[in-house]
């Protein structure tokens, strides 16, 4: 089981990489680190934790692994974290909660929105705050170097 | 053209080509104000929107503008326009040089054939079909209606000037495709297939980008991406809901 979980968020994450024009030498490390992003988040949600610090948890692994992969192969950050957070993307539930309100559910729609808006905003502060960290260690190195 | 004229056209197509490749504005706004650093403008200002860009290289001078008319997601441009600026910043290239390579960024084309890109959809909508926790059953129409509706998409696009049409359609097209698949006995759950199969029409990306934005403080940049993604995320919705109301 979570070997199918494992093949299908690395060709999810490498597909999305391809649907981004990402460049072709990148393909293989954006299904990396999209699957193991996907990864924490499917352990994490298993062992029943609530999907939204499930979230944050997954996409700070995320953006790590993209910070190393940026410093590694000296290309913009954003080339992995974009494929890598495809998995976590709150789309299945964005499309669940329009698919409501055309249907005159605005009970489950308006639910499964502020789902959507707290996940979005789970990702965001994921991939943020590996950034407010990495900041920080390079400002004290800084201050702490005479 | 004078050198300031150069300088700012350099800046501005860096901006205008990261914009239409799905640049996060704040990112676009901060490679506009290094480039300009880097040629000892020290008093230049960007402003960037989703739809336009305002750059002025001095507070007296006349500022420029460009509009943004079209947005994808195209992450090689965005590679090569920051490779560019981290030469410009490192001192190895000067703004007439930066201009030429920049506008060899601007003409290059996607590296991916279309058929790869439809056949990158369709494994992409038959993973998600499985990540959300259905049957192996299910991988198959996903992966057929994923590709189709991706297929149609780009057909639509090149036929409808509005994004927002194509989207629908497309969406229609895999909702009847699911349906007509579910008929015949392929495929077992029905949400998990047609949630799979618009996974690569979904808006996820801009959702994220939209509020990054808000978070670096970008407030109309990130309040209108976010209005984008919802009238796609409605678009996809309404397309699928037709087909359920006459089944």
């Amino acid at each position: 089981m979570i070997l199918a979980q494992c093949i299908t968020s690395f060709i999810a994450a490498a597909g999305f990489g391809i649907l981004f024009n990402a460049p072709r030498n990148a393909l293989i490390q954006c299904g990396l680190v999209g699957m193991f992003g996907w990864l924490l988040y499917y352990i994490l949600v298993a062992e029943g934790i609530d999907v939204v610090p499930a979230t944050v948890f997954a996409a700070m692994l995320v953006a790590v692994l993209s910070h190393i992969c940026a410093k590694l192969y000296r290309t913009p950050i954003i080339i992995f974290n974009v494929s890598g957070i495809i998995p976590l993307v709150p789309g299945g539930i964005a499309y669940d909660a329009m698919r409501n309100f055309v249907e005159n559910d605005y009970f489950h729609a308006v639910q499964l929105s502020a789902k959507v808006m707290l996940l979005a905003g789970a990702i965001a502060i994921g991939l943020m705050f590996s950034e407010v960290v990495n900041q920080l260690f390079r400002k004290s190195w800084d201050w702490l170097k005479p | 053209m004078d050198e300031r004229r150069v300088i700012s056209n350099v800046c501005i197509l860096a901006g205008k080509i990261m914009l239409e490749s799905g640049a996060e504005t704040y990112r676009v706004e901060d490679t506009m104000n290094r480039m300009a650093g880097a040629f000892e403008l020290t008093e230049a200002e960007s402003y960037a929107t989703p739809t336009g860009i305002n750059f002025s290289t001095d507070s007296e001078e006349a500022s420029h503008f460009r509009r943004i008319s079209k947005r994808s997601t195209d992450l090689h441009k965005i590679a090569e326009v920051n490779n560019i600026s981290r030469q410009i910043v490192a001192g190895g290239l000067d703004p007439r040089e930066a201009l030429l390579l920049l506008k060899g960024v601007s003409s290059s084309k996607e590296q991916y054939p279309s058929w790869l890109l439809i056949l990158a959809a369709a494994l992409v909508s038959g993973s998600f079909a499985i990540m959300f926790g259905g049957l192996w059953h299910d991988f198959l129409p996903a992966f057929l209606a994923g590709g189709v509706g991706f297929a149609a998409m780009i057909g639509f696009e090149k036929l409808v000037e509005t994004r927002f049409f194509a989207e629908f359609f497309a969406s229609f097209v895999i909702g009847i495709l699911a349906v007509g698949f579910l008929h015949f006995s392929i495929g077992i759950n029905l949400d998990k297939i047609i949630i799979g199969a618009v996974m690569p029409l979904v808006p996820g990306l801009h959702i994220t980008n939209a509020v990054r934005d808000l978070m670096a403080g970008h407030l109309v940049a990130g309040v209108s991406k976010g209005v984008e993604a919802m009238l796609t995320a409605f678009a996809i919705g309404a397309g699928v809901a037709v087909v359920f109301a006459f089944i």
